[in-house]
């Protein structure tokens, strides 16, 4: 199996503090890798550390062979890294479409294709093209998010959180598209608290605690498994 | 009613030149949340230059090389005074901006051994021409329209072009900016790169109108253009400009009133009093967005 990302090691600290300590894990061509963990464990770290936001300690990041340790975001993204951010973070002043196009902005290229595809995934975006980004509900931001980092043509989509602050139906109709989206070809590393969603979808998962990867398995595996249901699935695990 | 029409004209006339320096600030607001104290200064440096530049070349080659070395200028400031302070607290970068104000005051001061320097003649923005019996220069009439002309490029240039869309998705959130691509810089150099140009634009229209140029000439026009932009919603760039026509006005017509009645000198009071009484009433300012975005 190819591998697209692999991290060695990584190290993480604010101020002293060691959010992340020693993280090593990978993903493969074509996989949706899942790390779940309870808040503060170090997941969203690193993920920002991954996507340049935050300068690591320690440790290594390389995306498709390429060393990638503390690059700037916008070398990151032009090599095919694109994040969901956590929260959603949509430009609320932006129209819809205009959202869509900047999650393409450093492409030359036609968009119209790509803005087709992604209206194809989320056709409520397309009646609400014109409105500005910040008039959607929480849901629809969300695929908005999505659909703007799939504008950048990922070749690896990370996603922070996709289900924070959603209703249980509307998280539900965001797995779908996740699916959906990987079955389009996308090789998808997510981010989770909402382990059960997190577990069912993905191939292969890492449980981080402390800033630290304490299991790994797939999905099912870890489905199965006494200790995660116990601290992550809570009793209907 | 010859008179109300000159006093207008002229009220547009200023209400313009203050726009253009009024862009400035509320870009730059805009996208770093920094009240930019050098800008002022930027175009009293730029008036200077328009006098050094015209005692050595023809005025159709100084008033371009005016307009470019303004840029220079403006970009100069935000990378070597604003850019390394970019991640400590805003005062810091509100106090940076002090002090680049008194270094373009101190130097010009330096420069023109603290002399009022007389602004070249602009042929054909100095001639006069007869409006509706009235005797007026030129540039009373070119300014309002030139700066509508700017505005409008400038409102098509961030709505319609990719720049555009970046500057305004950086305003609302730098590291989701950077997670699409966006060079935050680049970005930045823009809006001061835009904000600068037209404050030497501005310069030029201005010092035109005045007799004399010293150190201190940008403080007053800048803090007026200033308070235009803070009273039409800083950030907003119609803002800025609706409300540097309105100062530029009403400054004007208090000017222009009876001499008898003595209020004359007390213009840029007024100036500041109709900033308050905006303020209390739309803290906001005319066009200023509520700071609630939807999460």
């Amino acid at each position: 199996m190819e591998e697209v990302l692999h991290i060695d090691s990584l190290k993480v600290s604010y101020g002293g503090i060691e959010a992340v300590r020693g993280i090593s894990f990978h993903v493969d061509k074509g996989e949706i890798v899942t790390l779940i963990g309870a808040n503060g464990a170090g997941k969203s770290s690193t993920l920002r550390t991954i996507s340049g936001l935050v300068k690591p300690s320690g440790g290594k990041v390389v995306f498709e062979g390429n060393d990638i340790t503390g690059k700037d975001p916008t070398e990151i993204v032009s090599k095919g890294l694109m994040m969901v951010p956590e929260g959603r973070r949509i430009f609320p002043n932006l129209t819809v479409l205009e959202n869509l196009r900047i999650g393409a902005y450093l492409r030359n290229d036609e968009l119209e294709q790509d803005i087709e595809t992604v209206y194809g995934f989320f056709p409520r975006l397309k009646e609400r093209s014109w409105q500005a980004g910040g008039t959607l509900s929480g849901g629809e931001q969300q695929m908005l998010a999505v659909g703007r980092a799939l504008m950048g043509r990922p070749k690896l989509l990370m996603m922070d959180e996709p289900s924070l602050g959603l209703a249980p139906i509307v998280v539900q109709g965001i797995f779908e598209i996740i699916e959906e989206i990987h079955k389009a070809g996308t090789t998808v590393l997510l981010i989770e608290q909402n382990a059960n969603m997190a577990l069912h979808v993905a191939d292969r998962a890492y449980v981080i605690e402390n800033g630290k990867i304490s299991m790994e398995g797939t999905g099912r595996e870890l489905l199965e498994n006494e200790k995660v249901r116990d601290a992550y699935l809570g009793s209907k695990g | 009613m010859e008179y109300i029409i000159s006093v207008l004209l002229s009220g547009v006339s200023v209400g313009g030149q203050y726009a253009l320096i009024a862009i400035g600030y509320t870009l730059v607001y805009g996208i770093l949340r920094l009240i930019n104290f050098a800008h002022g200064d930027v175009f009293m440096v730029a008036g200077l230059m328009g006098i050094y530049l015209a005692a050595v070349l023809p005025i159709t080659l100084s008033l371009p090389l005016v307009i470019i070395l303004t840029v220079l200028l403006g970009f100069a400031i935000e990378r070597v005074a604003y850019k390394p302070l970019r991640e400590a607290p805003r005062m810091s970068v509100m106090i940076s901006a002090i002090g680049v104000s008194y270094l373009l005051q101190n130097t010009a001061t330096y420069v023109t051994g603290g002399q009022p320097m007389t602004y070249p003649t602009i042929p054909f923005l100095s001639g006069t021409v007869d409006v509706a019996g009235t005797q007026t220069k030129w540039v009373v009439i070119i300014t309002p329209i030139l700066v509508l002309a700017l505005v409008f490029a400038l409102t098509q240039l961030i709505n319609r072009t990719k720049v555009g869309m970046a500057m305004r998705a950086v305003s609302k959130d730098f590291e989701t900016s950077r997670l699409m691509g966006i060079k935050i810089n680049s970005v930045i150099s823009v809006t001061f790169i835009i904000g600068s140009a037209l404050a030497g634009i501005g310069s030029i229209l201005f010092f035109t109108n005045y007799p004399a140029i010293t150190p201190m000439s940008g403080a007053m026009p800048g803090l007026k253009a200033f308070v235009a932009a803070v009273f039409g919603g800083i950030g907003s760039i119609p803002g800025a400009v609706i409300g540097a026509f309105i100062i530029g006005i009403a400054e004007t017509i208090i000017k222009g009133l009876p001499s008898s009645w003595d209020v004359s000198v007390f213009s840029d009071a007024f100036t500041f009093a109709l900033l308050i009484i905006i303020l209390v009433f739309k803290p906001q300012g005319l066009f200023g967005e509520a700071a609630t975005d939807k999460v």
